[in-house]
């Protein structure tokens, strides 16, 4: 048998990770064990797992700061909300109405993320974070004053208001401005969000794990050395930031099509702040870190409920606690030890059965 | 190879290569010719612009005089990226490796252009990407073969120890297939034995690979034991060119080196 790799085992556990997690709660879901306000979570929280995940492709991986994430996710949730309810009569299978309302959402947030990435790459460290901020800040605006209906004649577009779009008698308005999008059919379940994530990690640990990715992270490490041995920083610079835009488009299309309405201010700095915690947290660079991190997180604030008042103040703790915990250099060792001490036995265990 | 055979098709042509940072002429007038297959050393005081001429060489810093003729092509108007894909590669005098990638990950940075699939075969695995990293992951082994490095190929580059960093370096640079290969002071650090052997390693690749070096460094022994040319910088001029022999009899350089001998004094 082939040897796998070190990271092509850590691949796999990823996947199994996210596999254990969709077998465990479809079956309490069936069961009827979930509380309905968690299982409304279910989706949320693959949807900031895979935000996290892309978020990690441009943090972690490719080393830049970029702080507007949630303006692509906000492209990609209404592009996609729009095809959905274009298909709406055409295409009869709502499975497949959300297959196509995510593919169109992750090519328009990735050419959004093409056309922002252009001028914001050629900037670096704290002046790349401030302007993706901006741009970020931009998008939602923009989206605040966009008003799209849909009619026998087909799409009508205005920036001024509802009125404006001058549709007949039958037409919808699907974005009604800083309204957001109305009377969006939910199509999206609990497994197809599983399968986008899975889609999503075996795209960026293959894409990683490749000439491309070596390319990405050369970049991140040394630029200067990077550009001496020929790397084109640009190019690889833009692959990563355009990857990671549309995913985020692809995990907006699916989170806006669980909601029966969605508005733009949803998807503002405090998103994108929010979902750079969930990286920052669970280990800059480190896939699986970021998931467990987005899907804790997404949950805890909903899980302190009880406590009312002061579940801010518990989810501020853990996340004090959980900084102090993964950059300690003791708190460490002591986990090290702790997982060395518990696998010593089991491996020790399987030795004498032998 | 004779001396005349070496330097009759040079590999690299500088003529009246100049810049200046605000009203400091850092580097002006430097002219130098390099054989195809010749060790040329760039030696001179601290602060003479040594480091500097390999920055504009290989554009880090573009020229505001001058010509550069890399094989008969002139390399004006390239950047960075362009030059090391027309033939020249470089090592730093401070460390730049790839730190949190694997030794051999560093050196497969170093075969990037050779490498023959894109980015979608990367992600869905096709054969290409299959065939291809097989055949770079050979090739990274035996280019770390050349220092004894093979069986480093795995671990974290920041954690090797410097004068391994340095060879890493070198293995990086050769990997982008060059034709001239800049070393800046790569024998920085090392002990004495560490430079004799670095010494011979030198001799070696420019054998196996039949390329030409420009080196810069202080260990004298290490620039008068291998460079069959030397050029002596001070203050961004070219004082003195020659081989070793010419270099070390030369008034300027030891005036250079050493200071002027005050007037009236013996």
């Amino acid at each position: 048998m082939k040897k796998l790799s070190k990271s092509a085992r850590g691949s796999f556990i990823n996947y199994g990770i996210v596999l254990v997690f969709f077998l465990i709660f479809q079956i309490m879901l069936s069961m009827g064990k979930l509380s309905s306000s968690f299982s409304g979570q279910l989706i949320p929280i693959c949807t900031y797992v895979i935000m996290a995940l892309s978020l990690n492709l441009v943090v972690g991986i490719s080393g830049e700061l970029s702080l507007g994430h949630a303006g692509f996710m906000s492209v990609g949730a209404f592009s996609g909300v729009i095809a959905a309810a274009c298909m709406q009569n055409s295409v009869e299978a709502s499975w497949i109405r959300l297959i196509l309302a995510i593919v169109i959402g992750a090519a328009f947030a990735a050419v959004a993320g093409a056309v922002i990435g252009v001028p914001v790459l050629r900037l670096r460290g704290d002046y790349l974070a401030i302007v993706t901020l901006a741009f970020g800040e931009i998008i939602k605006n923009v989206l605040n004053c966009l008003y799209i209906g849909v009619d026998s004649h087909g799409l009508h577009i205005s920036m001024k208001d509802a009125n404006a779009l001058g549709m007949e008698a039958d037409g919808i308005t699907i974005i009604n401005g800083p309204m957001g999008a109305l009377g969006i059919k939910k199509i999206s379940t609990f497994a197809s969000a599983v399968i986008l994530i899975l889609i999503v990690l075996f795209i960026i640990q293959n894409l990683v794990n490749s000439r491309s990715g070596r390319a990405i992270k050369s970049i991140r490490d040394n630029r200067i050395a990077a550009e001496a041995c020929g790397i084109n920083v640009m190019k690889y610079k833009m692959m990563a930031f355009v990857v990671s835009a549309a995913m985020a488009g692809a995990a907006g299309a699916l989170y806006a099509l669980n909601y029966s309405t969605v508005v733009p201010k949803k998807f503002d700095f405090n998103t994108s702040i929010l979902i750079l915690v969930f990286v920052v947290l669970g280990g800059i660079g480190n896939l699986r870190g970021s998931m467990i991190a987005a899907a804790v997180l997404t949950v805890l604030p909903e899980m302190l409920r009880q406590f009312q008042d002061y579940r801010m103040l518990v989810y501020a703790i853990v996340l004090i606690l959980v900084m102090i915990l993964t950059n300690n250099r003791k708190a460490k060792d002591m986990l090290g030890r702790m997982k060395a001490g518990i696998f010593g036995k089991i491996d020790h265990r399987r030795q004498t059965n032998e | 190879m004779n001396n005349q055979e070496k330097t009759a098709r040079p590999v690299l042509e500088v003529s009246h290569l100049g810049i200046d940072f605000g009203g400091l002429t850092a580097v002006d007038d430097f002219n130098m010719k390099i054989g195809a297959t010749e060790i040329a050393g760039l030696i001179g005081p601290n602060g003479a612009g040594k480091t500097t001429v390999f920055n504009l060489l290989t554009k880090v810093y573009q020229p505001v005089r001058g010509r550069i003729l890399l094989d008969g092509k002139d390399i004006g108007n390239m950047n960075t990226i362009q030059v090391n894909r027309a033939g020249i590669a470089r090592t730093f005098q401070n460390i730049r490796l790839f730190e949190k990638l694997s030794v051999g990950d560093n050196v497969k940075i170093g075969l990037h252009n050779s490498i023959q699939y894109g980015m979608w075969s990367g992600i869905f695995r096709l054969p290409k990407y299959w065939s291809e990293e097989k055949r770079i992951h050979e090739k990274t082994l035996e280019l770390l073969s050349i220092f004894d490095m093979q069986d480093l190929a795995d671990v974290t580059a920041s954690s090797l120890p410097y004068g391994a960093q340095r060879r890493l370096e070198i293995v990086r640079a050769l990997a982008t297939e060059p034709k001239l290969l800049l070393l800046d002071e790569p024998a920085a650090g090392m002990n004495p034995s560490e430079t004799a052997e670095l010494m011979e390693n030198i001799r070696k690749i420019r054998d196996q690979f039949q390329i030409a070096v420009l080196l810069i460094e202080h260990d004298m022994s290490l620039v008068m034991g291998i460079c069959e040319n030397i050029a002596v910088l001070n203050f961004g001029k070219i004082i003195a060119q020659g081989n070793p022999a010419q270099i070390q009899n030369n008034p300027q350089v030891i005036e250079a080196y050493l200071g002027k001998k005050k007037e009236g004094k013996p």
